[in-house]
């Protein structure tokens, strides 16, 4: 059994990122980086087993091995290729974690290019979905490295639709919206104020509040006092270390 | 009936300077890399190229061929982005569209239904709709809410690449995901499949189910077996992406003279002078 003392930061946000799906049910849920694929795994092994998962390819997958195994090892239970994915966006029946270059306070991000759209100073990988996940059903995001480069003002370009965004665009923007959580190395944030800007939810164990304040480039709404994200239990750990990653590869994404 | 088959060189011929060419496949999967390498020959110019984008943007981008690429993305999934790409648009070189995923199929779907646009609430509230002014919304006829109204992408040509087709122009996918080939062939005016085995009329039931046969002769007007003609995207199952070319491809983009060898040495010669260099070059590669 492993103490608590040894949970690493990766384990934390395994956990952070499983908690996005806790009581959504029977909907898709589409991770994008490798802690939140652990996270959803994790999930649906725990409190939330009603998630549909995909195989990463083309179907959903009926059992939830690890992360690395191999194709047969997967048992296949309905397909789902790339044209019936939108048929999930836009029924809403799904809720996705995108990773984001960058994330505002109302909750906008990017993953299309950083600088001037027309010549930009890096052309990233373009919009993707993001503009129809987030105003199709709900959407959370993961920042392996949060600094105030990732945690920004303004995004350059707004792909997924943060809070004040989708309220300019009228109801058939907001009818579907919600920002659900953004999950970084550093804490959990929600939009849970009056206004819908970026709230500190909680901070990994071993985090400063003031840490946290630094790493970011707007004002943070604060509580006081900042809980602490809870800690993964002893059978969580296990599955996490033994059953869905035993290769580690959490720790390549955020360092123990 | 007729016989629709054809050559890569005879469907690049089909593609003349300023047209709309869409390209099937998806990031770095399955894309009729056959006919990019013949574009990239033929010489055709200021095309705009409409793409679920992976390497076969990347390269008519290295080419100088694009005036305007379409896309809601480009990558080459096990690689994240596509250094040629990357640098067109950071030199502005080329005109962009970029849309959401969801859009691009709405887009491609319009085209193929003849109508000028469709529905959805995709792109509201985003910079689609800014970097994009000629983006228009619509109201709901039925009730108050304002929609984007994805305008069809009419396509002057389209080239897929599938696991089987028959000689009358009818297509198979094998594999796991048919993605939006049906689309692409249904928006364009021109309308060519190559495939890994061209086989006689009726003869694709032998190779798979009725329902893997999801490309009918109504939609192509011309097919042409290539073997290996994604390579190097994958093609389940009839081969996986070729990791070590794409990284040699990836690797070769970083300089400009490590470029050109590139080009001599894989793009310059025909199909077969390029599976020909590919296998000599001994990467694990696509085998006919």
């Amino acid at each position: 059994m492993s103490g608590a003392t040894e949970v690493t930061r990766a384990e934390v946000c395994v956990v952070a990122c499983a908690e996005a799906w806790r009581g959504d049910g029977e909907v898709m849920a589409s991770p994008f980086g490798t802690i939140p694929a652990i996270g959803a795994r994790l999930a649906r092994r725990t409190f939330a087993p009603d998630l549909v998962l995909t195989d990463g390819e083309a179907a959903l997958m009926a059992n939830t091995p690890a992360l690395s195994a191999p194709r047969q090892e997967l048992v296949l239970e309905a397909w789902m290729p790339y044209r019936r994915v939108f048929d999930v966006v836009w029924s809403g029946r799904r809720h996705i974690m995108m990773m984001a270059s960058q994330v505002d306070r109302h909750g906008n991000q990017n993953l299309s290019a950083i600088g001037d759209w027309a010549r930009p100073k890096a052309q990233l990988i373009g919009v993707r979905g993001a503009p129809g996940n987030s105003v199709n059903h709900v959407t959370s995001y993961w920042v392996p490295s949060h600094s105030p480069r990732s945690f920004v003002e303004h995004v350059d370009v707004v792909c997924g639709v943060g809070y004040d965004r989708a309220a300019a665009a009228g109801p058939a923007a907001t009818r579907f919206h919600e920002v659900r959580v953004v999950v970084s190395n550093l804490g959990v944030f929600d939009f849970a104020t009056p206004d819908h800007v970026m709230r500190l939810r909680s901070v990994h164990p071993g985090v400063t509040v003031d840490e946290v304040v630094a790493a970011t480039g707007f004002a943070l709404v604060v509580p006081d006092p900042v809980p602490e994200t809870r800690l993964p239990t002893a059978e969580e750990l296990e599955l996490v270390r033994d059953v869905l990653d035993p290769g580690a590869a959490r720790h390549a994404e955020v360092a123990p | 009936m007729s016989d629709k088959r054809t050559t890569v060189e005879d469907m690049a011929a089909e593609v003349a300077d300023g047209m709309t060419v869409g390209i099937g496949g998806w990031g770095s999967r399955r894309k009729p890399m056959a006919v990019v390498r013949a574009l990239l020959r033929s010489g055709a110019r200021d095309l705009t190229v409409v793409s679920y984008g992976g390497p076969d943007v990347g390269l008519l981008c290295a080419a100088g061929r694009v005036r305007k690429a379409v896309y809601a993305f480009v990558t080459l999934d096990s690689v994240a982005l596509d250094p040629h790409f990357r640098r067109a648009r950071q030199t502005g070189a080329i005109d962009a569209m970029e849309l959401d995923e969801g859009m691009f199929y709405l887009g491609l779907l319009a085209a193929s239904q003849r109508v000028p646009f469709l529905p959805t609430r995709a792109g509201l509230g985003s910079d689609v709709l800014r970097l994009n002014p000629g983006l228009a919304t619509v109201r709901s006829p039925y009730g108050d809410e304002e929609l984007v109204a994805v305008p069809a992408l009419e396509l002057d040509v389209a080239f897929v690449h599938l696991n089987r087709a028959d000689t009358n122009g009818n297509g198979q996918v094998l594999g796991p995901d048919p993605f939006f080939d049906e689309l692409f062939l249904g928006a364009a005016a021109r309308r060519f499949v190559t495939a890994e085995k061209v086989v006689a009329p009726g003869g694709l039931l032998d190779e798979g189910p009725v329902q893997t046969v999801t490309v009918n002769r109504l939609m192509t007007d011309g097919v042409a077996e290539v073997p290996g003609g994604a390579h190097f995207t994958s093609c389940p199952p009839d081969y996986g992406r070729d990791e070590a070319f794409q990284r040699r491809y990836v690797t070769a983009a970083a300089e400009a003279e490590s470029w050109a060898d590139f080009e001599r040495h894989f793009l310059d010669a025909d199909e077969a002078g390029y599976r020909a260099a590919v296998a000599e070059a001994g990467d694990a590669g696509a085998r006919p």
